[in-house]
């Protein structure tokens, strides 16, 4: 079998991600960031000095035994040095606690404000956005994403603040030492950036191709576990495995290459370390042995008591650029998935312009006047902007569309020259096959997309006015997937109207058909719904999406393939109950089957885009047309 | 659970016994290297002698000679473990993946996609690092322990018992951190999980959301959500980090130890019970005991956290299938008759409810039967039965005459050929997906089939014919295309027993009498089993099976059942209503 890659190889991460990332982190915590990065600047300035109190130490113990003092005569300095040193520790110790329990508190809240963040975005943006990204790929936001960017704020950052300064205190010591010893030192790790480099950059690269290589397993893994009961009925387990063994393989090998890179830095550096400490060693025993002179900051000369405690520092100081060396692969991760986040927090939000809103109403004497108690008459406020008065309109339910056109991609028209209209309370049916631009019809009366050309006026005002939550607000919708939440059928149901009350949504359920079956389930309406209601059919999950659309009591409905996944004799009992549901509200009913849609007031066949036939049931089967066609099984309906 | 892991190493043995070996070798140098730095600063003159260049150039080359040697047996080590781990890493894939081949429907169920495909990806991955890290550094912590423990004694004498003193103190730190922090790190785990699920719920359901109005509703839920996560991943983690300053304690506790105390006895000796080389050596290793011991934590916490995605493996790995083919298997079907006698099936043994009860019945070959029934009774568990796709619970089921169990599954599979009613085609051009019916079917072969299905025309329709490119899931075809085309790959095993599980809803209904009819005139021999919604795609059947709650309500052809089966005539009024109404 063959597999076409179907993942999009990770982009790098975009110039100025860690700048943006920088600041973001700055603006969350614009306090406890700079006091983290003094402690990490203390913590790690404290930590070189002690070699200096040592080297004094050392110094105090080879006057003894070259004068032959005893302790008596210079154990008061050396406990003055250990006494101070003790003293640096004490800060180290306050600065590096401090600093490490902020960066957990910092990590994890960085990690919560973005994950708050893209999820808020998330809810502001448009459904195209939805339409046009895989589920795995915008889930990949939350889990790889945020994972990459918690290595890189928690570890890796700090390990570079901390190698930086102690790389830049170090230096200054040793050339407070010996400017001379500490050239040979600069080069030798001239020498390990260059080798960092090679390996690590490859190292880097290899992870990149680790993780393509992942994505393309992990695609396959989910498209044969989809179609596991396909493989069995169809004996095909072995082509399968076959399959499997190969892009398996792929991974194991670009695996195995990246770990290799990345194991073998360790000891090269390392050991390149050992190799420059006794460089290091050498050169200051031929500087010693041929009295060169020393040139320091100190202007202390060449010495036993200059070039051991050089040699400590010379571990440190490769010690610290191995460090470095082990954080390019989160580095390079971590801004990868930093440059995703932003890029998803860049996106456009759905526009909404409207400024017509949906308030509660009451009639006094024949006027319409807002007030804020439920009265079950709603209102369109419109406010004027050219005189500053307020008008209100009663919300009754009559949609029209006039001369429509819409496509989803510049070029390709879905619908054209659509004009229909839905007086209040009456049933508009739409039929076609798929393609046909019947959900796209529904989908442009809640303004999921906005008409390119045309006007959909709503009670005779035109949908771009309304603000988007009250236009929703207004419209009902039943999808043909269902989604239900994890929680109670109850807490299902009542995301409808959030303060419907408990019998409220149990009529709902009643008049949806839906009641029968929730009473039957093991702990009827507290029953809990997990993994979009796996527990239940198809048709019990529908059911649920109506009884939740009617506890909303909305006064327009959109029923998409509602009632499909039920079968006919099971809809046939709902019937009453969906009749019931519609009664008194403008609803657009999408349906496959006929034997839905034919009682509807009004019944258009879409084609290709466009209403090739409008009618009753009655009328269409008497005009012997497309309709008469789907309708008698001599036309193809998908 | 570790046996049944390590089962999976297999190949990667050799380096996976290398790598703690060519560590062990890295280690040892790298506890020498000390030793010998000890001596050329010795040879500075620091002890007895005085400035000794000769003695800087020899210990400086062999400093040198260890570190080349250190930096092969390091590289080397890093190649054999990753060698080691990511191979074990395939092994488990591998393992995993072809035990899942293996399962049986009800094996299946028992596992859920989405589970299946964790298991064989992060929890993989974690089991991976541990056992990276099990190779690599669980040899190492604590080898380098225990040799710089043993040095430390050599080089210091008396004065390492400080070491002694404060690896207490460490280990006590380091559990306390440990044991605080695992539960809370489990817990917020699970936590982290249902945060993330939660996510996933919500893009599925924008749509509803979206229309419901509800996304500050939602922003406020998610929020909660993980306002509750970032505390506890907060504290979990602000107790991990103690771990850092209990060591930097401990660390220079003994470096102020070994200062004042270690050059009281060096002075107070005048060299000879220590001297400077042996006091700075006494501070490596020193240094050497708390990072190894440090180590060994690190280690302990990675196991326990993969501990879980180990035992989330072996649940896969140690799973049996529960059906496999008998010993000495029948190869051959004889007819395409079929015959139930008193069987019962439930899903599962613990089920209290019988999904199927006492079904008789007796196909014979050839015949064309329709079975009919709302949602759930069972009209699907029934058909699974005839190709073992799960085994009665009581009864017996035959084909051809023989007791399905006594078939080789292959051999029965190729003869009974389902088309499931979830049915899937997978990522592959048309001929691709066809030839899963049969691998050396002939193009002309696939032409046939197709035609019987009634694809032909729409697949000619394309621009690459049998060669589009069905993407995954058969998402660029329409449901009816799929349909058919899932009929067609059916057709081309040439079963003797051919079943649709409502394969044809999303047909219209002349291509649904057209499919019926092909199948009449072109494989009259084969017994045709049709599940179906619709009165019509059963009503011409020899047969018809009315189900009713996992029980044959009723048997007979459509005229019989329609004279005398309440159940079948709702149906039928159900969808045939507004005709009724049109003809009165």
């Amino acid at each position: 079998m063959k597999m076409r890659p179907n993942v999009k190889p990770r982009p790098r991460a975009k110039r100025g991600t860690m700048k943006r990332l920088i600041k973001t982190v700055f603006s969350f915590y614009p306090r406890l960031l700079p006091l983290t990065l003094i402690c990490i600047v203390i913590s790690s300035a404290v930590a070189s000095m002690p070699t200096i109190f040592m080297q004094k130490v050392i110094a105090e113990i080879e006057l003894a035994l070259k004068n032959s003092l005893g302790w008596g005569d210079v154990g008061g300095n050396i406990i003055k040095y250990v006494i101070m040193l003790a003293l640096l520790y004490v800060l180290s110790l306050t600065a590096n606690t401090v600093y490490h329990q902020l960066m957990a508190v910092i990590t994890q809240g960085t990690l919560k404000k973005f994950r708050d963040k893209m999820f808020a975005k998330m809810q502001e943006l448009p459904v195209k956005f939805f339409d046009t990204h895989g589920h795995g790929d915008i889930m990949s936001y939350y889990t790889n994403d945020i994972d990459t960017l918690r290595q890189l704020v928690s570890q890796s950052l700090p390990q570079l603040i901390v190698s930086a300064v102690t790389v830049i205190v170090l230096l200054s010591i040793m050339m407070y030492f010996s400017v001379w010893l500490g050239l040979v030192v600069i080069v030798g790790v001239m020498i390990m950036l260059i080798v960092t480099k090679k390996i690590g950059g490859g190292s880097a690269r290899y992870f990149v191709c680790q993780q393509r290589a992942m994505g393309k397993t992990e695609s396959f893994i989910e498209e044969m576990m989809n179609g596991q009961k396909v493989i069995k009925v169809f004996s095909h387990e072995d082509a399968v495995k076959e399959s499997f063994d190969e892009v398996n393989d792929a991974l194991c090998a670009d695996a195995t290459r990246a770990n290799t890179y990345a194991n073998t830095l360790g000891p090269i550096l390392n050991n390149i370390g050992n190799i420059l400490y006794v460089i290091v060693a050498v050169a200051g025993g031929i500087f010693l042995l041929g009295g060169a002179t020393n040139l320091s900051i100190s202007g202390l000369a060449f010495s036993v008591s200059v070039v051991v405690p050089f040699l400590n520092m010379t571990k440190q100081f490769t010690g610290n650029v191995n460090q470095v060396s082990h954080q390019i692969n989160a580095v390079v991760m971590g801004l990868a998935g930093a440059s995703r986040i932003f890029e998803l927090l860049d996106e456009e939000a759905e526009e909404d312009d409207g400024y017509v809103t949906l308030v509660n109403a009451k009639e006094i004497d024949g006027v319409l006047v807002e007030c804020r108690e439920r009265t079950g008459i709603w209102a369109w406020k419109h406010p004027h902007k050219a005189d500053g008065t307020v008008t209100y309109t009663r919300l009754r339910g009559d949609v029209r569309m006039s001369e429509v056109d819409f496509s989803y991609v510049p070029g390709k028209t879905v619908l054209k020259n659509v004009t229909l209209y839905a007086e209040p309370g009456q049933q508009v049916a739409f039929v076609g096959s798929t393609g046909a631009g019947k959900t796209t019809v529904t989908n442009l009366i809640n303004r999921f997309y906005d008409i390119e050309d045309g006007k959909i006026r709503y009670d005779g005002i035109n949908i771009r006015k309304i603000k988007k939550d009250a236009l929703r607000r207004s419209l009902g919708i039943v999808l043909q997937d269902t989604n239900l939440f994890t929680g109670s059928v109850m807490d299902n149901i009542r995301y409808g109207r959030l303060e419907a009350t408990d019998e409220e949504c149990i009529a709902a359920a009643r008049l949806a058909g839906a009641d029968d079956f929730i009473t039957r389930l093991p702990e009827g309406y507290g029953t809990m719904l997990t993994g979009n209601g796996a527990n239940l059919s198809q048709g019990q999950r529908q059911l649920i999406a109506i009884a939740r659309a009617a506890v909303a009591d909305p006064p327009v409905m959109i029923l998409d393939e509602a009632t499909s996944s039920i079968d006919t004799r099971t809809e046939a009992i709902v019937q009453r109950g969906m009749e019931a549901l519609m009664k008194g509200r403008t609803v657009f009913v999408i349906a496959h089957r006929l034997s839905t849609v034919k009682n509807s007031d009004v019944i258009m066949v879409l084609e290709k885009g466009e209403i090739i036939e409008r009618g009753s049931h009655d009328e269409l089967i008497a005009r012997g047309g497309r309709y008469y066609s789907l309708y008698t099984g001599a036309f193809e309906l998908d | 659970m570790f046996r049944t892991l390590l089962k999976s190493v297999r190949e990667y043995k050799l380096p996976s016994i290398l790598a703690p070996l060519l560590v062990s070798c890295e280690v040892v140098i790298e506890c020498i290297i000390p030793m010998i730095i000890a001596e050329l600063v010795n040879r500075f003159g620091t002890a007895e002698g005085g400035f000794d260049i000769d003695g800087v150039y020899r210990y400086g080359a062999i400093v040198a000679l260890l570190a080349i040697l250190s930096l092969g047996f390091g590289a080397a080590a890093g190649v054999a473990c990753s060698r080691a781990s990511c191979g074990f890493a395939r092994n488990l894939r591998r393992d995993m993946f072809h035990s899942v081949q293996s399962f049986s429907f009800e094996n299946i169920d028992r596992f859920s996609t989405s589970s299946l495909v964790t298991r064989l990806t992060t929890d993989v991955a974690n089991v991976q690092n541990a056992y990276m890290m099990i190779i690599r550094t669980a040899i190492r912590a604590p080898f380098m322990l225990i040799f710089a423990i043993v040095m430390a004694f050599i080089m210091g004498g008396k004065m390492a018992w400080v070491f002694i003193g404060v690896v207490p103190i460490l280990g006590i730190g380091l559990a306390f951190v440990i044991s605080r922090t695992m539960p809370l790190f489990r817990r917020v785990f699970k936590k982290y999980d249902k945060l993330n699920a939660s996510v996933q719920e919500n893009v599925k359901g924008m749509r509803v959301v979206k229309s419901f109005v509800r996304e500050d509703y939602e922003k406020k839920k998610f929020g909660a959500a993980s306002e509750e996560v970032c505390l506890d991943f907060t504290r979990a983690e602000r107790i991990l980090a103690l771990n850092n300053p209990i060591m930097q304690i401990c660390l220079n506790i003994v470096m102020i130890f070994v200062l004042s105390v270690g050059s009281n006895m060096i002075i107070s000796s005048g060299g000879e019970a220590l001297n400077v080389g042996h006091l700075s050596a006494l501070l490596t290793y020193g240094f050497m005991i708390l990072s190894s011991l440090m180590m060994l934590s690190m280690i302990f916490v990675m196991i326990t956290m993969a501990t879980e995605s180990g035992r989330r493996i072996c649940e896969v790995l140690r799973e049996s299938p529960t059906i496999v083919s008998p010993e000495n298997p029948v190869c051959e079907v004889r007819d395409g008759s079929i015959e139930f006698s008193d069987v019962s099936f439930k899903y599962s043994e613990a089920a209290g409810r019988f999904a199927l009860s006492d079904i008789n019945l007796s196909i014979n070959s050839g015949e064309t039967v329709g079975i009919i029934g709302g949602t759930g009774s069972s009209k699907s568990t029934l058909i699974q039965l005839i190709c073992r796709l799960y085994d009665a619970s009581l009864g017996v089921v035959k084909v051809g005459g023989v007791d399905v169990r006594e078939y080789d599954l292959k051999t029965l599979r190729d003869k009974v050929a389902v088309v499931l009613q979830k049915n899937v085609l997978f990522s592959g051009t048309i001929a691709e997906n066809l030839r899963w019916g049969n691998a050396e079917a002939t193009d002309e072969e696939l032409r046939h089939a197709a035609h019987l299905a009634a694809a032909d025309e729409f697949i000619d329709s394309f621009p690459d014919g049998y060669n589009t490119y069905i993407e995954q899931g058969g998402a660029n075809v329409s449901g009816g295309q799929k349909q058919r085309l899932c009929i067609a790959r059916a057709l081309l095993k040439k079963p003797r027993i051919l079943i649709l599980d409502d394969s044809t809803s999303a047909v219209d209904t002349r291509t649904d009498a057209l499919i019926r009819a092909a199948m009449r005139e072109y494989i009259p021999e084969t017994t045709k089993i049709i599940i179906a919604q619709r009165i019509a795609s059963v009503c011409d059947a020899d047969k018809i099976i009315v189900l009713d709650g996992g029980k044959i309500h009723a048997m007979g052809t459509h005229a019989s059942l329609m004279e005398d089966c309440e159940i079948y005539r709702e149906i039928y009024t159900s969808q045939n209503k507004a005709g009724d109404e049109d003809e009165t």
